[in-house]
């Protein structure tokens, strides 16, 4: 398996508080992998980061097979070469019904004049079906997104997310606000996922890392703390130390 | 508009009912206002009234546009009547430039030795710009003798100046408040510029007698006001389907997530400056086209004209008849234009109050002020949303959250089911 993104000594802070603090980190192609860590480790910073979202101080990062630097890439660029990413927060288009949320982010020529002439062929149509059947939102596909529960919104953007069909999947905190059944079904269309693509899951839930069965890293005040087998770094002095206090 | 579904293979007419009833109403008003016209009917409406109409279906097609950029994605400019003044010169030059040259070809046709090109440049140089006191053409008018580059003009100076303007902008990702005020930096620019004397467009005179067409001096106005009322009702109804049809498919989709969340789009891999240009261009055009059928009805434009007030009126035009819906900014624009029209012509009859006297043309201004405040603070629908009660489309619940984060976004009272 090759090295599909790595990140080197990168850093950032915010009117000089170091979020992010030489931070070094790979995954593979078709990896999974879970990113936890206590509140304000950096995780969601660290996924700013990768797409390109805060431009960091120093560092390196380097992805795909030609090894493109990230730096300096806009945020639209980035997603076009194949990250994808769910938000923290579920943040869909309210106003437009998830038919025409799932029609946006399929794998389609981005530029204004392709966009302006697209028609939806019967393909078009039927893949979005497809994705709407995994998501659970079948029988709302022409209902306005902002009608939906908290957690079906969370199912759009993961139907956004696979509609993308990025080639690396970053995840913030998938399973907040499901039931445990939903939480369930998440992880296994994660793991799906997973067996043609990279994907990083941050998530606070340790039953829901566990169900991933996957590589751990853990973050801390910007940088890794310790990385592999769940039970290997829950058993790790720091860890303990960071989530259970001293 | 903002329809559910996503465009069926069908024509855009019938997919969105509201297209259809607009191009009704629009051909029904124009059959009518041509029975009752002097021109061509009964002589009830007077041709100066027909101009007025013709007018403001002029500005109803720029508050179209306004609706595309500001309702549909979220871009509140304060200048895009700007473009419907330069698109305005840009007509009126040739205009003025070919009436003037057949009086001058007339009053040198006496003299005993057929005229040289340059003495008939010199006399129509001298006829225009004796005013500034200049009697040279200056570059800027190179192409006035032309009707067909002057009418590219219409649509490639704004069109220029917008993708430029734009270009800079949105690279340096400047959005909210701080566009609105750039826009209106540009205007102001451009009135100042105009009102010069030597910036080539005869300073504060501007041009003028923009009504009589060149060598068609024998038809009256009677006439000439129809064939522009004709061609505005074209225009408007053209835009119309154009504007529907652009907010209709996932272009419209990206434009109206734009407004709602850009830094969303941007993860989905859209280049959102890319899109906001487009349509900041192609509402200018649409800007522009606009001027150049207004002003050959009005008779003169002047730097006035391009005052940055102009174009904060638009922006209360869209917002009182209701962003975000087409029809909405077409009813806004003909409602208030034509309700100022009334109380600043002095046809309103004044209130005495004993100790005071309202009088409209003064409080006119008031009272628009005091409805936008009123329509923002309490019917964020506008006047469009009287069409909801009527079709019964009831909104969802937000809790009071807005459709998303950007400042553009629209309100939550103002979204439709
Ligand atoms: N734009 C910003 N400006 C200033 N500080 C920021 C900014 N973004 C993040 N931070 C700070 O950086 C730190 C890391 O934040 P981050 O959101 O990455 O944490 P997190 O690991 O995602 O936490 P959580 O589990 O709560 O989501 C926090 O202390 C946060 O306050
Ligand atoms: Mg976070």
């Amino acid at each position: 398996m090759s090295t599909l993104l790595e990140v080197s000594g990168v850093s950032v802070s915010f009117d000089g508080f170091k979020a992010i603090n030489n931070l070094s980190f790979q995954i593979a192609d078709a990896e999974l992998r879970a990113v936890i860590g206590p509140n304000g480790a950096g995780k969601t910073t660290f996924m700013d980061i990768v797409t390109g979202k805060t431009k960091p101080d120093e560092g390196r990062i380097v992805y795909g097979d030609r090894g493109d630097s990230l730096l300096g890439m806009s945020e639209s660029r980035i997603a076009q070469i194949g990250v994808g990413r769910k938000f923290q927060r579920p943040t869909v288009f309210e106003d437009q019904s998830v038919f025409a949320n799932l029609m946006m982010a399929l794998r389609k020529s981005r530029s204004p004049f392709s966009v302006l002439f697209f028609k939806p062929s019967q393909e078009d149509d039927d893949k979005v079906a497809e994705l709407a059947g995994e998501i659970g939102l079948s029988a709302a596909l022409h209902r306005k997104s902002g009608e939906l529960s908290h957690g079906q919104k969370q199912w759009l953007e993961i139907g956004m997310l696979l509609a993308q069909e990025p080639r690396l999947l970053l995840v913030d905190e998938p399973a907040a606000g499901m039931t445990p059944a939903e939480r369930e079904h998440t992880t296994d269309i994660l793991r799906e996922a997973a067996k043609t693509r990279a994907v990083v899951v941050v998530e606070h839930d340790m039953e829901f890392v566990r169900r991933l069965n996957c590589k751990v890293t853990v973050l801390h005040e910007g940088s890794v703390l310790a990385e592999g087998s769940l039970d290997h770094v829950t058993n790790n002095e720091q860890v303990i130390e960071v989530y259970l206090g001293r | 508009m903002t329809d559910a579904a996503f465009p069926r293979r069908q024509p855009i007419a019938l997919r969105f009912p509201s297209v259809m009833i607009f191009l009704a109403i629009l051909a029904l008003f124009t059959v009518g206002v041509t029975i009752l016209s002097e021109g061509f009917g009964i002589g009830v409406i007077s041709t100066s009234f027909v101009k007025t109409l013709g007018k403001t279906l002029c500005l109803c097609l720029v508050a179209l546009a306004m609706d595309l950029v500001w309702g549909y994605c979220g871009i509140l400019s304060l200048g895009h009547m700007a473009f419907f003044g330069l698109g305005g010169y840009a007509i009126g030059m040739w205009l003025m430039y070919a009436r003037t040259e057949i009086i001058v070809l007339e009053s040198l046709a006496a003299a005993p030795l057929p005229p040289t090109p340059q003495e008939v440049s010199d006399g129509i140089a001298s006829q225009i710009f004796g005013v500034v006191g200049a009697a040279e053409f200056p570059p800027i008018w190179a192409f006035a003798h032309s009707l067909p580059l002057q009418l590219a003009a219409v649509v490639l100076v704004p069109g220029l100046l917008a993708l430029v303007f734009g270009w800079l902008a949105f690279r340096s990702r400047v959005t909210g408040v701080y566009l609105s005020i750039l826009t209106q930096a540009m205007t102001l620019a451009l009135s100042l510029h105009l009102f010069q004397n030597d910036s080539g467009l005869r300073g504060n005179n501007g041009l003028s007698g923009l009504q009589n067409l060149p060598g068609q001096s024998d038809i009256s106005q009677d006439i000439v006001s129809l064939w522009f009322f004709w061609a505005s009702a074209v225009a408007l109804g053209l835009g119309y389907l154009l504007c529907a049809w652009v907010v209709s498919g996932k272009f419209g989709s990206v434009i109206r997530a734009i407004r709602d969340d850009e830094a969303r789009v941007r993860f989905l891999g859209y280049p959102v400056e890319a899109f906001k240009l487009a349509v900041f261009t192609l509402t200018a055009v649409i800007a522009g086209i606009a001027g150049a059928l207004y002003y050959p009805q009005a008779g003169i434009i002047n730097p006035a004209e391009v005052a940055p007030i102009a174009s904060i009126y638009l922006a209360v035009w869209v917002a009182i008849g209701g962003r975000g819906r087409l029809y909405g900014a077409v009813i806004g624009a003909a409602f208030v234009s034509l309700l100022s029209t009334w109380f600043t012509g002095g046809q309103a009859p004044d209130i005495g109050l004993g100790f005071y006297t309202i009088n409209w043309v003064d409080w006119w201004t008031v009272l628009l002020g005091l409805s936008f405040v009123c329509v923002t603070l309490f019917a964020p629908k506008g006047i469009g949303g009287l069409v909801d009660l009527l079709v019964d489309r009831h909104s969802l619940d937000r809790h009071g959250a807005d459709l998303g984060p950007d400042q553009g976004a629209l309100r939550e009272q103002e979204a439709e089911k």
